[in-house]
This record gives C-alpha cells, sequence and structure tokens, in this order.
C-alpha cells in the first residue's frame, strides 16, 4: 500500500482544515448551533495542531512542498519556509481565538451560518497566501481573500455596511488587478514565479531595469492596497462598520497582514533586498511607509469613534512592517517582520476591547466611554495592555518591534527614521492615553447608551475571554523575546536567511 | 471496413436527431425522452472523446464518399472541446428543462432543443464550409424557434429580429463559399488550406464570411439583436444561446480564420482585436446601466465575446488557447447565470436587479451559482475565467501589443463593478416576500453545478489544454 | 461579356438589391422577400461562377443551391410563421423598433410560464 506522504499532503490539509468545514457550515441550517460550533472550533483547533506538527517538522528536516500544476510551467505550490510559518502560526492562533470571540458575539443574530462559511473560507485563503510557494499562487489566494471578506464585511446588510463593501471591492479589485498585471508581466521577463531566499528576479532577467521598477511599483501597489499604504489607504477606516469579530480579522488576522506579508515577499523573495536597493525602489518604499505612519496616527488624533480611530492606527502600525523590510539591514528587517506578530497580537485585543463596549453597553464613541472602567475593568485592563503595546512602553511586545526598527535604521545609517519613531510614539501615546484615562479616571455617565446584562460578569465569557488572553499573549512577547522559539528568535533566523551573502 | 460502417461522430449527431423527431412524434413523453436522450448523447460524446484522446484528430467520411464529393466529419482536440461543452451544458439546461418547462411548452422545448443539439453538434464535426454553411442555417433556426417559444411582443419581436439577421449573416456567408469554391474547386478546409493563395476574390470571401459570421456572433457593433432576444427568451433558452450558440458561428470563424485566411490579414486581425476591445467596453459599459437582471447577463455576452475577438490581433498559440480556454469558461459561467438569474424570476417574478433584496437571501444556492459564474467572468481565482485572462495576458505582453492589456483590465474591472451590483443588493435586510414562488431544488442545483464546473477550469488547465493539442488546429494548420 | 460573367453580375446585383431593400422597408414581408432575393442572388452567382471557368461540368454548386433552396424555404417558412404570431400579437408587421434600453423598460415581468402564475399582483 501507499503511505501517505505527509511532506505534501500536510500544506493541504492545513488549507483543509478550514476549507471543509466552512462549506459544511453553509449548508447547516441557522438553529444547528451546536453542530456549528463543534464545526468551527474543532477546525480552527485542527488547524492549529497541524501547524504545530508543521513547525515541529520543520525544525526536524521535513521539507514541506505541495504542488500542483495549473498551467504549462506554472504550479499551485504550497510550501512551508520560515516566512510562511511565522504567519501561518500567527493567523492560526489568532483564528481560534477570534472564533471563540465571533461566537459569543454573534450569538442569536440571523445569517449566522452564512457567516461563519465566510468566516473559515477568509482563513483558507489567508493559510493559502501564508503558504504560498511562487507568486501565483499568492495572487490566487490574494483575490480569493478579497472575494471572500466582501460578504463579511456587508454581512450586516445597512446601507453604510453595503457602502463600505462596496468601496472595500473599489480598492482590493482594483489592488489585484495591479497585482495581476505586474505578476504576468515579471512571469513573462523571468519564466519563473517561484519565491526564493534574496530573490529571483535579480539572477534570472538580465536587464530590463525600467520594466522591473514598473512591475515592483505594479505589485507594491497591488499588495499595498491591502496593507493600507497611505494614498491606498481609503478602505480600511471605512469597513470599520463591520462586526467586531470581521474588524479583528481585517485588521490582525487577515486582509491587512497579507498585504503586509505581501509587500515582505516581494521585497525579500521575489526582488531581494540587494536588488531593491540597486533599482533604487528601496527608500522611496521606506519613505512612503514613514509618510503613512505619520499620516495614520495623526489622523487618528481626531477620530471620535473608537473603532474609526483604531483603524487609523492600524494604517500607521503596519508600515512599521513596511518600513522595517524597506530599511536595507537586518535588525531593522527583525523590527519590521516581528512586529507582523506583535501588532496582530496586540490590534486584535484593541478591536475585541471596542467590540464588548459596543456590545455590552452601546459604547462607539470615545465621548461615551467616561468610567467605563468601573463598569468593565477586564476589558479595558486588557485595553490598557493593548494600547500600552501600541505606544511601545517597554516591556510591551510593541517596545522590541520599535527598539529594533531605531536599532536597525541607525545601523543601515538612516538616521531619519528615529524621529519619525519618536514621533509617532508620540502620537499614538496622544491618541491612546487620553482614551484611557476616560475610561479610567472620569465620572461615569448616569446610564450607558444600551446596556444589557450578563450577571454577575461584566460580559458573556466568550467575549470576555479572547481579549484577556491576547493582552496576555502580547504581555508575554514582550517579556520572553529572548527566549526560545519566541517569534522574535524565529524571526531573526528568517532574516539571516534572507541576509547571508 | 467496421470503423467506416460504424462512427461515433454520426451517433452524437444522429443521435439528437432522433431525439427531436421522437419528441415531436410523442409529446407525451417528450420531457423524459429529452433527458434520456440528453445523457446518451453526453455518454456519446465522452466515447468519442476517449476514442480522439487515444487515437488522435480523427476523419471520417460519410457513407465512403471522400473529400471532394461527400461529406467529411472531422474531429479534433478544438471540435472535441466544443462538442463537450455543449454536451456538458445542455445535459444540466436538459435536467433545469424538466422542472421549468410545465406541459405546454415543454411540448415545443424539447424537439427544437434536440434539434439545437443536433445543429451544434454537426457544426463543430463539419470539415467543409458548404456543410458549416447548413448546419448554421439549422442552428439559427432552432435558435429563432426557441426564442419565440416564450411568446408575448417583446419574444416574438426579439425573435423575428433575430431570424432576420441571422438569415442575413448566412447569405453574406455562402456568398463567401460560393467565392471559395469558385477559385479553388474546392470546399474542404484542409484542401482550401492547402490551395489558398492570396488572392482578391479570397479577400472578398474572407470580408462577406467574416461580416455574416460577426452578424451571428453579436461582435459589437453587430450586437444589436442579441439583449433582447436573449433577455426575452425562456431562462433555460437564453442559457443556451449565451453559452453555445453564439460561440458556434464563434468556432466557424476561428476555423477559417486559422487554416483558410491566416496569411497577410494583419490589419483585419487589429480591425477585430479593434472591435473586440470595443465589444469589451461597450458591453461592460452597458450592462452597468441595465436595471434588470437578464438584459444585465446578455450585455455581458457581449462583452464577454469581445475578449474572444482580442486574440486575433495577438494570432500566438498561447493566444488562441487563451481564446478557447475563455470561450469554455465563459459558456459554463453564462449558462449558469442565465439559470439563476431564471431562479430568480421565477421565485419572486421580477427580475429588477434594485428589489432584489428580497429575492436573493431566499436564494442562497442560486446566488452562489451567479456569484460564482460571476467570478469565472470577472477574471478572479478561481475560475475558468482567471486561466484564461492570464494566458490572454500572458500572450498580449508577450507580443508586446500592451494596449490590449488596458483593455483586459478594464473589461475585468467593468465586469466586477455589474457582478458586485447584483450581489450587493442580495445583502440588504429580507423583509418577508408574499409573493415568494418555491423553486425547484433541481433548478438551483443544476445553476450551482454549471457555476462549479466553470470554477474548477480554474483548477485543472492541464487537462483541456492538452486537448486542444489534438490534431494541433491551431499549430500546424494554415500557413 | 460572357454569359456566365452576366449572371455573376446579375446575381451579385440582386444581393445587393435584396440587402437593400432589407435595411430600407420596415413591413416584416418586405423584409422576408428581400431575404428571398439576396438568397437568389447567392444561387446565381454559385451556378453561375461554377459554369465559368472549368471545362467540364460540375455538379457540385447544382447540389449546393438545390440544398439552399431547401434551406431558405424552410426559413422562409418559419418567418412568415413568426409575422402572423408578431401581427397576432401585437397587431403590426413590422419589427418593435425599440432600443435595447427602451426594451429593457418594457420586458414582462415573467417571460416563463412557471413564473407567470403568480404574476398577477405584482405588477
Amino acid at each position: 500500500m501507499y503511505a501517505i506522504n505527509w511532506d505534501v499532503w500536510l500544506p493541504l490539509c492545513i488549507l483543509a482544515s478550514s476549507l471543509l468545514p466552512g462549506l459544511l457550515i453553509f449548508f447547516l441550517p441557522e438553529e444547528r448551533v451546536v453542530m456549528r460550533t463543534l464545526l468551527n472550533l474543532g477546525g480552527a483547533s485542527l488547524k492549529l495542531v497541524l501547524v504545530g506538527i508543521l513547525i515541529w517538522g520543520v525544525f526536524n528536516g521535513h521539507h514541506y512542498e505541495f504542488r500542483f500544476s495549473l498551467l504549462p510551467g506554472l504550479d499551485l505550490v504550497l510550501r512551508a519556509d520560515a516566512l510562511s510559518l511565522l504567519f501561518v502560526a500567527l493567523s492560526a492562533v489568532l483564528w481560534l481565538i477570534t472564533t471563540v470571540y465571533a461566537i459569543g458575539y454573534l450569538e442569536g443574530s440571523p445569517h449566522r451560518s452564512r457567516f461563519f462559511g465566510f468566516f473559515s473560507l477568509c482563513v483558507t485563503a489567508t493559510v493559502g497566501v501564508a503558504l504560498a510557494g511562487n507568486l501565483m499562487t499568492f495572487l490566487l489566494f490574494f483575490e480569493m481573500l478579497t472575494l471572500v471578506t466582501y460578504p463579511l464585511i456587508v454581512h450586516r446588510g445597512t446601507q453604510e455596511a453595503r457602502r463600505a463593501g462596496r468601496i472595500y471591492l473599489a480598492y482590493t479589485v482594483a489592488g489585484g488587478t495591479s497585482l495581476l498585471v505586474g505578476t504576468v508581466w515579471l512571469y513573462g521577463l523571468a519564466g519563473s514565479l517561484e519565491f526564493t531566499s534574496q530573490g529571483f528576479v535579480a539572477d534570472l532577467v538580465t536587464g530590463h531595469r525600467v520594466e522591473l521598477v514598473i512591475i515592483f511599483v505594479l505589485l507594491i501597489a497591488g499588495v499595498g492596497v491591502k496593507a493600507a499604504l497611505l494614498p491606498l489607504h481609503g478602505w480600511l477606516p471605512q469597513a470599520m462598520v463591520a462586526a467586531a469579530p470581521v474588524s479583528a480579522l481585517l485588521h490582525a488576522v487577515a486582509v491587512v497582514k497579507a498585504g503586509a506579508f505581501g509587500i515582505v515577499r516581494v521585497v525579500y523573495d521575489v526582488y531581494g533586498i540587494d536588488f531593491a536597493v540597486s533599482l533604487g525602489v528601496a527608500l522611496p518604499l521606506a519613505i512612503l511607509a514613514a509618510v503613512t505612519i505619520l499620516y495614520g496616527s495623526v489622523r487618528a488624533l481626531f477620530q471620535d469613534d473608537l473603532k474609526r480611530r483604531l483603524a487609523f492606527s492600524t494604517v500607521s502600525q503596519v508600515s512599521y512592517i513596511v518600513l522595517g523590510t524597506a530599511i536595507v539591514g537586518p535588525v531593522a528587517a527583525v523590527g519590521g517582520l516581528v512586529h507582523l506578530v506583535h501588532q496582530g497580537v496586540m490590534k486584535i485585543t484593541l478591536f475585541f476591547c471596542a467590540g464588548n463596549l459596543a456590545e455590552t453597553l452601546g459604547v462607539h464613541k470615545i465621548s461615551e466611554m467616561d468610567g467605563v472602567g468601573r463598569r468593565m475593568p477586564w476589558t479595558m485592563a486588557a485595553f490598557t495592555i493593548g494600547a500600552f503595546g501600541m505606544i511601545g512602553a517597554p516591556p510591551m511586545a510593541g517596545f522590541i518591534s520599535k527598539w529594533y526598527l531605531g536599532l536597525g535604521a541607525l545601523e543601515a545609517g538612516q538616521g531619519w527614521v528615529v524621529p519619525v519613531l519618536v514621533g509617532s510614539s508620540l502620537l499614538n501615546a496622544a491618541y491612546f492615553l487620553p482614551v484611557l484615562y476616560r475610561a479610567w479616571f472620569k465620572v461615569p455617565a448616569a446610564s450607558w447608551p444600551a446596556e444589557r446584562s450578563f450577571g454577575r460578569v461584566e460580559t458573556s465569557l466568550a467575549l470576555l475571554l479572547p481579549p484577556l488572553i491576547t493582552a496576555f499573549l502580547s504581555l508575554l512577547l514582550g517579556l520572553l523575546a529572548s527566549a526560545p522559539f519566541s517569534p522574535l528568535q524565529w524571526v531573526r533566523f528568517i532574516i539571516t536567511l534572507e541576509y547571508v551573502p | 471496413m467496421l470503423a467506416q460502417s460504424f462512427s461515433w461522430q454520426v451517433t452524437v449527431i444522429i443521435l439528437p436527431l432522433v431525439a427531436a423527431l421522437l419528441c415531436f412524434m410523442l409529446p407525451k413523453w417528450g420531457r423524459w425522452l429529452g433527458l434520456v436522450m440528453a445523457f446518451a448523447i453526453t455518454g456519446s460524446v465522452i466515447v468519442l472523446a476517449y476514442q480522439v484522446m487515444n487515437q488522435g484528430a480523427l476523419r471520417y467520411a460519410v457513407g465512403g464518399w471522400g473529400a471532394p464529393l461527400g461529406i467529411d466529419l472531422y474531429v479534433d482536440g478544438l471540435s472535441l472541446l466544443m462538442l463537450m461543452v455543449v454536451a456538458l451544458v445542455g445535459l444540466v439546461v436538459s435536467v433545469y428543462s424538466m422542472a421549468y418547462f410545465k406541459a405546454g411548452k415543454a411540448v415545443h422545448f424539447w424537439p427544437l432543443w434536440m434539434l439545437l443539439w443536433t445543429a451544434m453538434n454537426a457544426l463543430f464535426l463539419s470539415a467543409d464550409i458548404f456543410n458549416l454553411y447548413v448546419t448554421l442555417e439549422l442552428l439559427g433556426l432552432a435558435a429563432v424557434a426557441l426564442v419565440a417559444l416564450a411568446g408575448g411582443v417583446d419574444a416574438l419581436g426579439a425573435a423575428m429580429r433575430y431570424l432576420l439577421v441571422s438569415l442575413l449573416g448566412s447569405l453574406c456567408y455562402l456568398l463567401g463559399v460560393a467565392l471559395l469554391y469558385h477559385s479553388f474547386g474546392t470546399v474542404d478546409i484542409a484542401l482550401l488550406a492547402e490551395r489558398v493563395e492570396s488572392t482578391p476574390a479570397v479577400w472578398a470571401a474572407m470580408a462577406l464570411m467574416t461580416v455574416g459570421l460577426l452578424f451571428k456572433t453579436a461582435l459589437f457593433p453587430l450586437h444589436f439583436w442579441l439583449p433582447p432576444a436573449h433577455a426575452s427568451a425562456p431562462a433555460p433558452v437564453s442559457a443556451l444561446l449565451s453559452a453555445l450558440v453564439v460561440k458556434a458561428s464563434f468556432y466557424i470563424l476561428l476555423r477559417l480564420w486559422l487554416e483558410v485566411f491566416s496569411q497577410d490579414s494583419t490589419a483585419a486581425a487589429q480591425l477585430l482585436g479593434v472591435l473586440g476591445a470595443a465589444a469589451v467596453l461597450w458591453g461592460g459599459v452597458q450592462a452597468l446601466r441595465q436595471t434588470r437582471l437578464k438584459m444585465l447577463i446578455a450585455y455581458s455576452t457581449v462583452s464577454q465575446i469581445g475578449y474572444l475577438f482580442l486574440v486575433f490581433p495577438l494570432a500566438s498559440l498561447m493566444a488562441w488557447q487563451a481564446g478557447l480556454y475563455l470561450l469554455l469558461s465563459h459558456a459554463l459561467a453564462k449558462a449558469a447565470m442565465f439559470l439563476a438569474a431564471g431562479n430568480i424570476l421565477c421565485f419572486g417574478g421580477h427580475d429588477r436587479i434594485a428589489d432584489l433584496d428580497r429575492v436573493a437571501q431566499r436564494l442562497p444556492l442560486s446566488l452562489t451559482a451567479f456569484a460564482l459564474a460571476g467570478v469565472s467572468s470577472m477574471g478572479l481565482p478561481f475560475s475558468g475565467g482567471f486561466i484564461g485572462k492570464w494566458m490572454l495576458l500572458d500572450a498580449a505582453l508577450q507580443s508586446g501589443q500592451w494596449w490590449w492589456v488596458a483593455v483586459i483590465i478594464v473589461g475585468g474591472l467593468l465586469a466586477a463593478a455589474y457582478i458586485f451590483n447584483v450581489i450587493g443588493h442580495s445583502f440588504t435586510r429580507a423583509e418577508i416576500s408574499h409573493e415568494a414562488k418555491p423553486v425547484p431544488a433541481i433548478m438551483e442545483w443544476s445553476a450551482l453545478v454549471l457555476a462549479l464546473a466553470a470554477v474548477l477550469m480554474g483548477l485543472f488547465a492541464s487537462w483541456p489544454l492538452a486537448v486542444m493539442d489534438i490534431g494541433a488546429p491551431f499549430g500546424g494548420g494554415g500557413s | 461579356m460572357s454569359s456566365d460573367l452576366f449572371y455573376a453580375l446579375t446575381g451579385a446585383s440582386l444581393f445587393t438589391l435584396g440587402l437593400y431593400a432589407l435595411i430600407k422597408h420596415a413591413h416584416i414581408l418586405r423584409k422576408i422577400l428581400a431575404i428571398n432575393v439576396m438568397g437568389s442572388g447567392v444561387f446565381l452567382l454559385l451556378v453561375a461562377l461554377a459554369a465559368g471557368g472549368q471545362q467540364a461540368f460540375d455538379p457540385v454548386p447544382h447540389a449546393m443551391v438545390i440544398t439552399g433552396i431547401v434551406v431558405a424555404i424552410s426559413a422562409t417558412a418559419l418567418a412568415l410563421a413568426l409575422m402572423l404570431r408578431l401581427r397576432e400579437a401585437s397587431g403590426l408587421a413590422v419589427l418593435p423598433d425599440t432600443s435595447p434600453e427602451e426594451l429593457s423598460e418594457q420586458l414582462p415581468e415573467a417571460p416563463s410560464d412557471v413564473a407567470s402564475k403568480n404574476n398577477g399582483k405584482n405588477a
């Protein structure tokens, strides 16, 4: 008999662990809550276990690769390399937590089968993006992500939700098109699209420098839409009308991350950082990222809607990843990449908390948050940890990212980055600290806009536990950054691969 | 010789013809006869496919007369794929029609549909340009009668216009046949390909035949008859017309250009490309402006047909393959869309896009079918449309004619706009609809099966591409 | 001028004449007649071209013309039947001269017989 070769099938199983439950959930009648919950959590846990096996396998020298011929010369490749493991692990962990949260959040609301079906497909696409072994596969899953996220954004069916959905599509479909053209063009020039450490373009293409610059712009514009790079960020603050779990998914687990991850892939594994520098495209990208960081923070200052403020904060924070990638130097790269994980964990905490406030008290605006810390101390404690992380206060996770970014910039001789980081941290403080002050120290208003009672706990456990876990994680990521197997150590390992001459 | 006396090529033509006659003579049994025969025809196409894949391209002389005098049936990868897509769409539409047509119209539908199937199978197997004329006429007449089936002033008027356009197109084509026969003394495509040379008579023939076929294929600006005809026909008929019938005349055009007119026609090819580009854009913009779902889908067909003509100026192997791939996936996707639209119409009694909210949330399967088919039309993954678009983009960039890239891109964005315009309307908060009428599950699943087929074409592209190479329709022929 | 060429040119002019009439006239009967004239032109041309240029008698074009006539008769029959149905329905034997946009407003609520039953009050 044939022994199943797990080195081939494991990546596919990881995809299937959310794809199949997702498809099954679509066909579940609305009232089969237990079955649906079982499928959701079962799929999410299974995926986490499989990802664990994958990581263990990679450490033990297994080479995981699934290959399937799409077109002559072009394969669909799912491969586990160091970089993809980082993203896969992040999304697997956060997906499980978000699923728990979403189950609690959507309890009793209509069309849940549809919601959780697309929810699972969304994670499938994200994992596909993470495991993509060539640009073609990346493009396929990236576009799939666009399509399956749309129903989540418009799920509530209100006028604003549909408007947000339209705007989201307008941006992402246009971005996807740009990515498509860039990819086809690159394929025509290079004849291959396989991701390789330190890039394949330099080896396969001679000359054509102008075309390569244009292709680079097309590719970055394509993935930059999802990463909310400056002129392309417009959809993200709009999309915050979606439900809190969807925001968490958009901002922390899937969409924005896929965009940032795409930029990392394009710069490192398609062009290669050295070649990107010699083309003269790395510095403009770094400047764009810096501008986005400052712009996002400034805009966040003036938002009264809590989720909108968080959304602009995402615009700013995700660009740290881009900045770290575009600054030439291993230390800065570590800072950028590790922020992929740190930002995800911290931002998801903040969105969970914002969702809790909205669900439990009907609080949507910062001006309504006076004294909310007394009513919901646990939630606000988690929020506080997340916020301090974002500001970059030691010993939080965010501090580690910023520290490496700053150090790396100095090492690479790009001193201008440091004022950007300092300025951004000050701005972060300026838009988070007043929120915290209001929540903890102001006297609460007589009544909340729409309060629901959950007995002795401040809100339902399914809503409370996820932010507490992620807040704890973001503390842990900062405190234990130098422990083995921490994301930081893992990222260092990735960077040695990208920078070894 | 046994191979001479029995041939699956003949079978796939005879079977639907017999079915048409039987359905006509036994109207009570028409539905069941039609369904059984649909399975039988599909089965024989599968056998033929198996034969062709093992033995390569096959030529069969009916009655043993041979090329110059008798009728030859020829099947290579190109015609085989056409036969197969017709069989697949035909089978699913047959199943759908079982539930769709109640007694009265079923009596007329089944004989006409089987006749249409006969004409298409014969068309794809014909090896000479005169036989192509006969099958094209047969196809046109059956299609017109099917459109008229809906009754009502709009459908009858649309059918009448369609008939006149169709006859005009055929006559232009026949005139071209006359010129070619006069010049080279044969109507056999393979012989013509050997003998053809560049003379004024050939140019005139090319112009006449191309214009005639463009009328039937509804390439911009000769598309005016298509939207009313396709939108006012009953849903299964719309599906057949949009998915298959317009592709049949395109197939003839493709054959002629590949084999007979492949020399020095660069300017004409560019012209076809420009018209195709105009169709892509015009069809897209018009689709965006429609207030009725079926009209939107019909204009989407106008737009999608435009893509097929972009391959003429590119004229590389990759481009031809891309064109055929787009054709196949469009056939599946468009049939799925029209069937889904039929379900929506059936359910709510109307197809106004702005009022879909009450309908689409209650027909999740049909909406899914529409959305998946839409994904293929937009050219997003995973779908056959994406693979076709990828190859077309690749071919356009490799030939250095980047301006077609812009057309493909804008066309895709327009498609996304009009498809999501419909889907967006289904996500409003549903109210209870009182006039709603349940749709048989089989009709919902039929639409979904076709849409899934279009999606699967995005994953399993190698096989159709390998079939395309059988007999090298795009490679050796012609020059 | 040889007689073959004369016939061929006559055929071509019949075709053109028919095309003109097809575009010009609104009444469907005239349009159908125009199509028939065009058809006759093509058949004439086919026979004339077959006679010219070749020494021996060539039967193939004659077979084609006979086939073509059969096709033309069936097409004419269908066209006439359609015209009658259209006149029954609309009272006029002209093409409904509507642009597609206008038509989309006028489409029946539900053209299929399945849907038409519950269509009564939804107009």
